[in-house]
């Protein structure tokens, strides 16, 4: 791992403002409606594309081996297919990944 | 119908039922903020340092790349705008809960309800079927906010007790949790399904046809997303409304 070259703490508030500004901007600022349907349609789409493109395909090196973040993926697929809570999805597949690695090392 | 619509509202300003309807979020946050502070522990950094980037950042992607550029000694323009660019999508997610949030809301709780906006509380408030009042939206993020520093500071101080094995299985919590969260609605939705399937392809697409590799990670994402949604909005405007569980 190379060195460290900025003060962390100083890092994380500048880290911290570039995600306050994001998110608070609208909100504060931002007061009319918005009445096309065309719109209002994509706003409610982007959380589930967001989701998307930030899951796949980085879960598959999330785990430092291929064959272990799939089978976790899997199983999170799986168990959310079936309506498991965010709990017991995130543990179960933490869990699988885990035996995994373990068998393989 | 009169009766039903009342409850709604009345649903929707209760602090008590925003709280409720954060608890799967929250436990769902523990083991991806614990999973942070591992990875700042890991790094040689101190457990607090982790505790203070979750308090102040709050968010889950964002703060995860932005302190791997830390320890992979970026510096600090590097960090500022990749997890900006990582961000840019809470600019969509504010935009929209303007259309829903109480039109009457101070400046002061505009300020706090857009820190406590993250892909999962605002996942929940956005098909939430009301205006949202504040006290409501304090519940919702309010208890993910603890969890998510809780989570966080655990994380930090058990890294040096925690099995290299068992840290490494962490890594995948943070999707598990996007998994979770984006599944059961697409098994309800066609066009959802159809809209998270155009938006990873393209993701696909960008990050390996080589003429591409310009795009940074963050600005991918932030292509995919829009391109996505406005596919699914120019296709499907009427089916917007998806009920998460």
């Amino acid at each position: 791992m190379s060195e460290i070259v900025v003060n962390p703490v100083t890092a994380v508030f500048l880290m911290a403002l570039v995600t306050f500004l994001p998110r608070v901007l609208p909100i504060a600022f931002f007061r009319r409606e918005i009445s096309s349907p065309y719109v209002k349609a994509f706003f409610n789409y982007v959380p589930f594309a967001v989701l998307g493109a930030m899951t796949f395909p980085d879960v598959f090196t999330s785990t430092g081996n291929i064959i272990s973040a799939a089978v976790g993926c899997g199983v999170a697929v799986l168990l959310s297919f079936r309506g498991k809570s965010l709990l017991f999805v995130t543990s179960v597949s933490i869990a699988a990944v885990y035996l995994i690695g373990l068998i393989l090392s | 119908m009169a009766e039903t619509r009342v409850k709604t509202t009345a649903q929707n300003s209760d602090f008590l039922y925003g709280l409720k309807q954060g608890v799967p979020i929250m436990l769902g946050y523990i083991p991806v903020g614990f999973t942070f502070g591992l990875l700042v522990a890991a790094g040689g950094l101190s457990p607090w340092l982790a505790l203070l980037t979750s308090l102040t950042n709050y968010t889950s992607t964002g703060q995860f790349a932005g302190m791997r550029l830390l320890l992979a000694g970026a510096g600090y323009l590097e960090i500022m705008l990749t997890t900006l660019v990582i961000n840019l999508r809470y600019l969509l997610m504010s935009l929209s809960l303007t259309q829903k949030v109480d039109p009457n809301l101070t400046f002061g709780k505009r300020i706090i309800c857009g820190f406590g906006i993250t892909d999962e509380t605002f996942t929940v408030a956005a098909v939430a079927p009301d205006r949202l009042q504040f006290p409501y939206l304090i519940g919702l993020m309010l208890g993910p906010f603890i969890a998510w520093s809780t989570g966080t500071a655990l994380g930090g101080a058990a890294s040096a007790a925690l099995p290299q094995q068992l840290s490494s299985a962490m890594g995948i919590a943070l999707y598990a949790l996007f998994i979770a969260l984006i599944i059961p609605p697409a098994r309800k939705s066609k066009e959802v399904l159809s809209v998270i399937l155009i938006s990873v392809s393209l993701n696909i697409i960008l990050q390996y046809i080589p003429i591409f590799s310009f795009i940074s990670a963050g600005f991918r994402i932030i292509i995919a997303t829009i391109a996505a949604a406005g596919i699914g909005a120019w296709l499907w405007p009427d089916k917007q409304q998806q009920q998460l569980e």
